[in-house]
């Protein structure tokens, strides 16, 4: 089985900067990636083109073998995206937010019923299904955002700071989550947390000024330095000049 | 088609679950209504036909339906939803007409409302049934032409104060464009504009709705045009999406 996803270098030029500069690595079934990066490295970016939504300068992303640019829509049915902020309908029901994205994905009749369900189980929404997305918390929110990328179950999930916002009970069970879906699926998750990749990725690619630094195991690359903090600290920021 | 009638359906629900829909609505009756009788002089006129109606609707349109659509895409952009929305596997043609389709529906809904005053015409004369069905029809077609030029716009900006004023400038030249002061003045100076902008004008394009005259060409003219604005939105979305 070849790569799930597959980045083959992308490019993304904004006016005269270049947010992402010739990135390529791919992600198999079964491999959890932690996406790590200073603000503004081009995570988000990456992910964004990734999924479709920004088109890139150059270069190409293909999620299950179809190409995000050429074929979006085939390439969209595989994927399971939450955006960053978990951007959501503020009016909407969970239950009718939840339904609508169903709909859309094609679900129809009692296969949509069991879909949402069984998505609102994973990420415990249950309680507060019937109320207007606007009036819930944060954690709240993001696990609706949350629910609306594994809906579908699909093979590729990309989730951007799936746990930002989320109090310490609520980031293991995502965690939990994530781990348990892991290894029928390719997972990319950007964090800000450090600790969040090691208990969680098998893979860290770590990227600033829109290229990849590093691409290794957590564990192999928290010991090239006394700590993955430290390795993080050393790849990003700016060097000296001596 | 499927995936552009789940999204108009979200949308259209969207606006029963704000004020916006029952502050249109009952503006729209208000306004719809009370210049039919007053301004319109609806009793003095001696016949039973709803003329001053179809004469004040587009009007009421052209403040009406950019407040509408003024959110369409701008709201999108502000809370990132548009990012969940494009990320969904439709087109983005699909989300365009989806939009469209609902605030027309929508418009749709505030027309079908204002049935009293069918009812009041028929109660008091013997009204030609005809010409109120083409008329509304017509109403309907020039919402979707200010619908289609609203969306477009809005989806050029964040900012909904000027998606708004932007809509009613723009939506303003075509339904000014065919009045008497435009034409005489450019007949004069421009004559070779005068026949264009007759061309272009909305308000020319409904008289012959109002009086009972359906032709091919004027439907052809509100499908092409609704149609070019709808591709206008369509590039707008693409290449505004992620700014």
């Amino acid at each position: 089985m070849s790569a799930l996803i597959e980045i083959d270098r992308l490019t993304k030029n904004f006016g005269g900067f270049t947010a992402v500069d010739d990135v390529s690595f791919t992600v198999a079934r079964g491999e959890v990636l932690g996406f790590l990066g200073p603000n503004g490295a081009g995570k988000s970016t990456t992910m964004k083109m990734l999924a479709g939504f920004v088109t890139p300068s150059s270069g190409t992303a293909r999620i299950c073998g179809e190409d995000v640019v050429d074929r979006p829509v085939a390439a969209k049915r595989h994927l399971g995206y939450l955006p960053e902020g978990a951007p959501t309908y503020p009016e909407m029901t969970v239950a009718a937010f939840l339904a609508f994205v169903a709909h859309v994905r094609g679900f129809r009749g009692s296969e949509a019923a069991d879909r949402i369900a069984h998505a609102m189980r994973l990420t415990t929404l249950e309680g507060v299904r019937l109320q207007p997305i606007e009036t819930l918390s944060k954690g709240f929110k993001r696990r609706v955002g949350l629910a609306q990328a594994l809906l579908h179950d699909p093979p590729v999930l990309v989730l951007d700071e799936p746990t930002d916002g989320l109090d310490p009970n609520q980031k293991h069970e995502v965690r939990r989550l994530i781990a348990q879906m892991a290894p029928n699926k390719a997972i990319i998750i950007s964090t800000h947390i450090l600790e969040e990749v090691s208990a969680i990725c098998s893979r860290a690619i770590i990227i600033a000024r829109g290229q990849v630094l590093a691409d290794s195991t957590p564990a192999e690359l928290a010991g090239r330095g006394s700590s993955l903090d430290a390795v993080f600290r050393d790849l990003t920021l700016p060097k000296e000049v001596a | 088609m499927g995936g552009a009638l789940t999204v108009a359906r979200r949308e259209l629900s969207g606006y029963f679950a704000t004020p916006v829909a029952y502050v249109f609505i009952v503006i729209f009756l208000i306004m719809s209504g009370a210049l039919t009788f007053t301004l319109g002089n609806f009793f003095g006129r001696g016949t039973a036909d709803l003329q001053p109606f179809f004469g004040f609707v587009p009007w009421l349109f052209l403040f009406l339906v950019p407040a509408l659509t003024m959110r369409l895409w701008a709201e999108e952009r502000r809370l990132g939803t548009i990012e969940l929305l494009l990320t969904l596997p439709i087109t983005q043609w699909q989300a365009v007409l989806g939009k469209f389709l609902a605030a027309w529906a929508f418009c749709a809904i505030a027309l079908v409302l204002t049935f009293p005053l069918v009812l009041t015409v028929n109660y008091l004369g013997n009204p030609d049934n005809g010409v109120i069905v083409t008329g509304y029809v017509g109403c309907l077609l020039v919402a979707g032409t200010y619908l289609a030029v609203g969306a477009a716009i809005s989806a050029l900006t964040k900012n909904q104060v000027i998606a708004f004023v932007l809509a009613v400038a723009v939506c303003f030249l075509f339904a000014a464009a065919g009045s008497p002061v435009v034409t005489e003045f450019l007949s004069t100076r421009i004559p070779a504009l005068a026949e264009i902008a007759r061309g272009i004008s909305i308000t020319d394009r409904l008289n012959g709705f109002s009086r009972g005259v359906v032709t091919l060409r004027d439907l052809i003219f509100f499908a092409s045009f609704i149609g070019f604005w709808l591709f206008a939105n369509a590039v707008a979305v693409d290449h505004r999406k992620a700014d």
